[in-house]
């Protein structure tokens, strides 16, 4: 390993490569993706040598034996001593390498003796992390302001690799994630911490990571999961096991103070501007801000008789999604009654819909009930 | 002349047939393989401009020119066009072109099953381009179509699917006249090990494409079911798996990717030793080795999967089969790289293309070896890296090797020679953007950029800009090639009967160009490894 360790700081410390997160892989932050990270260094060095020797030969061949240089053909065309050692050879290359190698893919498969469970689940198009032993969970949305990937306003600088709630975990502990998805299968990769796991809806995967320093790693899905795909970062916060701790109480006294009375009765603007927030993070990606969907594939709510007409409709495709297309899902299975009742009442009376109407938290609640029976 | 006098009297099978008619019903190898090759530089060409769509989206960070969904209907389609109209028509039409000539048959075995498979295909691809514009669009879930994504898509999905029915179709069509050719109609003294590699690269593929092209439509047809028909293959809430989808998918799809590097290897164990003047390196263990290519193929198929979660002991298993691929390619590449050492060697252009495809070749087949490694996969799967290794093992390897085929027959195809300047401008333009293009993918993915996404974040801008002015100078030169063939094809100088002095299979011994029925009756060979013939006696041919 050490000649991996010398050749990825040659290459690291090569003044072209300044920035030289750009050309390898990133600086490793746990114990897998440093035993990944030397993997590679070493296959790289083994690999380009094979390479730079077959070009070596194959360049000697081609500058001498021309026929431009009179060079006469030899008529050689078998020699059973140099194939068998051209085949034994990259053989036990192989086998040097299969030994490393079998111990990383044990050791990524070690998961347990974990200190802490999350689950983690893949949603069209944000995460959902769910801390199994202090039950508290949230979703974690690209924070990337619309404007600048359309590019009407500047890019920040983690451009799509901003959430506006990362996974918070302690350092120095062994986090185990359980990994699932809703809808289609997404991969949750951080290649700092060098973990790459699919997300598959309805199984449940294992993966592991200890961090080793405070900060802020970032990573994307890595599946193709449909049209935002490209827009639902991770952003992995790693603290202090001391911070952490402080940021777990003050994140457990914010959910109970946040718990919505099931029995309020909201008023209008109150429930619009509520599900305005909900209706973003959650549906604009299909529906779009305005409204007016993507025609052919996502309908529009603006003048859609289901968001103008009878209440009971819009209520039932919201809970329980679409059976004609599923790319409607259940938010049901996600959402509150009080965000469900919000997003209902705000898809109601914006854009060009008028309806005045208001659907409380109460009849959602009620028409859980009512599915549930059916 | 009483042969022709007949022919003329009304024995229509044996004239020429004009027209519409000729190719409408096409039932002379020559005919079928042109065909197949046109059809295949037409979809070259669409895919390429899908490409260059993808490559301009991508030349900046932020969304200009198309929305995501449109953008991954793009890449899928990019790869389905490339994969099923372009790289594997292409080797077909050239089997079909060549196979042949070089192993002294009077045409395919089956002449009309011959045009029905390729007639297949024209409606295929019109399926797959009108798609675009039905609502939701062409299929979006990436060529491999993983379910549960592409349950969800709308009605191009189904028009896709239907597609990869009748592109499979055609190519199992296409492999059993290939097998049967190979295997029955071999003329006396072409014995099997001794026929060209072209010909065993050609009849290994074909039994790789009867193995696994029905195991893809079976699993796109599981596809269709799931979405229309209320089955649950790959729905977990019904019971399903969506992993198995993977499993069967890359059970086709491993041994589709030697489909096609087989008949690129081939292609190059004869255009190798013409140009070196030499002959073959290890012609016993190029047949060996390209037979254990085509079994490992089928025990490697997970290693598509080291992040689905699967066992540690999946994973070894998988891993150690992969790296044990590397053992038989690598014993090609020697041997081709002997088969220069000590020859003659000249580089016209086909030459060139082959030299490029070695070199070329092993960059990706070194990356494969580095992907194999379960370990290191877990960081390299599904980001760039992948991208740049199969454009390596793809574009430069199957399509160079494609290039180096048509260069190396044109003469004799055509009666025409092509210009050699346009030809080495075609090589030297290709090998250099094509590295500019995807060369610096690798960074892009150790780095850690996804593939498949419309928009990146902005430390992957400056390689993703040199990316895509190399991907647009690259489909540029595309143009020389399609320029040489045109003006070529009407104003190149006559060729002569061997216009390369070192190529000395069956082919380069009738004349230039190949007459229409090439051997009517079947020669008298004597033949040495890789079809070099010694002695040849009768095998009359007709216009
Ligand atoms: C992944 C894409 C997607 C997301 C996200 C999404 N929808 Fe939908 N929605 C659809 C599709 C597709 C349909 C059409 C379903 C059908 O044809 O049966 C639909 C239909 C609807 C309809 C019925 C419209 C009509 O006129 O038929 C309503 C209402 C609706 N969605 C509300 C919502 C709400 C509220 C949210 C956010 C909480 C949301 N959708 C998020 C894809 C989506
Ligand atoms: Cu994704
Ligand atoms: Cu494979």
């Amino acid at each position: 390993m050490s000649l991996g360790r010398v050749l990825g700081i040659t290459l690291l410390a090569w003044p072209a490569a300044a920035r030289a997160g750009e050309i390898n892989l990133q600086t490793p932050v746990t114990a897998l993706a440093r035993v990944e990270y030397d993997l590679h260094t070493t296959l790289l060095a083994i690999t380009g040598a094979i390479f730079l020797l077959v070009l070596a030969v194959m360049l000697y061949a081609i500058l001498r034996h021309r026929k431009s240089l009179g060079h006469q053909a030899a008529h050689f065309h078998e020699n059973t001593a140099v194939e068998i050692i051209w085949t034994l050879l990259p053989l036990l290359i192989l086998l040097a390498m299969a030994w490393p190698a079998t111990r990383a893919v044990l050791a990524q498969k070690s998961t347990r003796g974990e200190d802490l469970t999350i689950k983690v689940t893949g949603y069209q198009w944000k995460w959902r992390y769910d801390y199994v032993d202090d039950n508290i969970g949230f979703m974690s949305h690209l924070a990337t302001p619309r404007e600048a990937i359309s590019g009407t306003a500047a890019k920040p600088a983690n451009y799509l690799l901003e959430v506006d709630e990362p996974l918070v975990v302690p350092t120095g502990r062994k986090v185990r994630l359980l990994l699932t998805a809703n809808d289609v299968i997404h991969s949750w990769w951080v290649p700092q911490l060098g973990v790459k796991q699919d997300a598959i809806p309805g199984f449940l995967r294992d993966a592991w990571f200890t961090i080793d320093k405070p900060g802020l790693y970032r990573g994307q899905c890595s599946e193709l999961c449909g049209k935002d795909h490209g827009f639902m970062p991770i952003v992995v916060d790693a603290r202090s096991p001391a911070d952490y701790a402080l940021w777990l109480a003050a994140r457990k006294k914010a959910a109970a103070a946040a718990a919505d009375d099931p029995a309020r009765v909201w008023t209008l603007a109150e429930l619009k501007s509520r599900g305005e927030r909900v209706y973003s993070q959650n549906c604009v990606a299909c529906h779009q801000a305005t409204g007016k969907g993507i025609p052919g594939a996502f309908p529009a709510l603006d003048g859609s008789p289901v968001a103008t007409g009878d209440k009971a409709a819009h209520i039932a495709i919201v809970l329980n999604g679409s059976k004609r297309n599923t790319a409607m899902p259940a938010w049901g299975k996600q959402l509150s009654d009080t965000d469900i009742a919000a997003v209902i009442t705000y898809e109601r009376n914006a854009w060009g819909n008028h309806t005045g109407q208001v659907v409380q938290p109460a009849e959602i609640k009620a028409a859980r009930g009512a599915g549930q029976g059916a | 002349m009483a042969m022709t006098d007949i022919a003329q009297a009304g024995h229509g099978h044996h004239g020429k047939p004009q027209g519409l008619a000729r190719w409408l019903f096409a039932t002379n190898h020559k005919d079928i393989g042109s065909l197949y090759l046109w059809f295949s530089f037409c979809m070259f060409l669409s895919g390429g401009v899908l490409a260059l769509c993808i490559r301009a989206e991508l030349f900046r960070p932020g969304l200009q020119f198309f929305q995501p969904e449109l953008f991954n209907q793009f890449t899928t389609l990019h790869g389905l066009i490339m994969v099923f109209g372009a790289i594997m028509p292409a080797f077909t039409g050239m089997a079909n072109w060549m196979l042949p000539l070089m192993i002294g048959a009077p045409d395919m075995a089956f002449a009309r099953m011959n045009n029905w498979s390729f007639w297949l295909l024209p409606p295929a691809a019109a399926l797959l381009m009108l798609s675009f514009i039905v609502p939701g669009g062409a299929a979006a879930a990436g060529w491999t179509l993983y379910a549960p994504l592409s349950t969800q898509m709308g009605m191009g999905m189904d028009m896709t699917i239907f597609a990869i029915h009748i592109m499979g179709l055609s190519s199992i069509m296409g492999s059993i006249n290939i097998i049967v050719t190979i295997l029955n109609l071999r003329a006396p003294g072409m014995s099997l090990m001794k026929m060209p590699m072209f010909a065993w690269a050609s009849l290994i593929t074909a039994f790789l494409i009867i193995a696994v092209m029905p195991v893809l439509a079976g699993v796109v047809t599981m596809v269709l079911t799931d979405r229309h028909f209320g089955t649950h293959f790959f729905n977990a809430a019904g019971g399903g798996d969506p992993i198995l989808y993977q499993h069967i998918f890359w059970f086709f799809g491993h041994p589709e990717v030697y489909i096609m590097a087989l008949p690129a290897f081939g292609i190059v164990s004869q255009v190798i030793p013409a140009f070196a003047r030499k002959p073959l390196f290890g012609y016993a263990s190029m047949v060996y080795a390209t037979s254990s290519i085509g079994v490992l193929s089928f025990m490697v198929w997970a290693h598509h999967m080291f992040v689905t979660g699967m066992p540690a002991a999946a994973q070894l298993f998988f891993m150690y089969a992969t790296m044990l691929i590397a053992v038989p390619t690598g014993v090609k590449v020697f041997n081709w790289i002997a088969t220069m050492w000590e020859g003659s060697m000249s580089f016209e252009t086909p030459m060139l293309f082959a030299v490029g495809f070695i070199l070329l070749f092993t960059i990706g087949g070194l990356s494969g070896v580095t992907l194999s490694v379960a370990a290191v996969d877990v960081q390299l799967h599904g980001s760039y890296y992948v991208v740049a290794h199969f454009h390596y093992v793809l574009v430069a390897g199957a399509l160079f090797s494609l290039f180096a085929a048509i260069y190396y027959w044109f003469p004799k195809m055509t009666g025409r020679l092509y210009s050699e300047r346009l030809g080495k401008l075609h090589f030297w333009w290709s090998l250099l953007w094509f590295n500019v293009t995807f060369f610096p993918m690798h960074f892009l993915g150790l780095a850690g950029m996804p593939r498949r996404i419309p928009d990146y974040a902005l430390q992957f801008t400056e390689f993703n800009q040199i990316a895509s002015v190399g991907a647009f100078m690259f489909g540029l030169g595309q143009l020389i090639f399609l320029f040489n063939m045109l003006r070529s094809l009407r104003h190149g100088a006559p060729a002569p009967q061997l216009p390369w002095d070192g190529a000395n299979t069956l082919e380069w011994r009738i004349p230039t160009p190949a007459p229409y029925h090439s051997f009517v009756e079947a020669p008298q060979l004597e033949v040495k490894e890789n079809g070099v013939v010694v002695r040849l006696s009768g095998g009359r041919h007709e216009e």
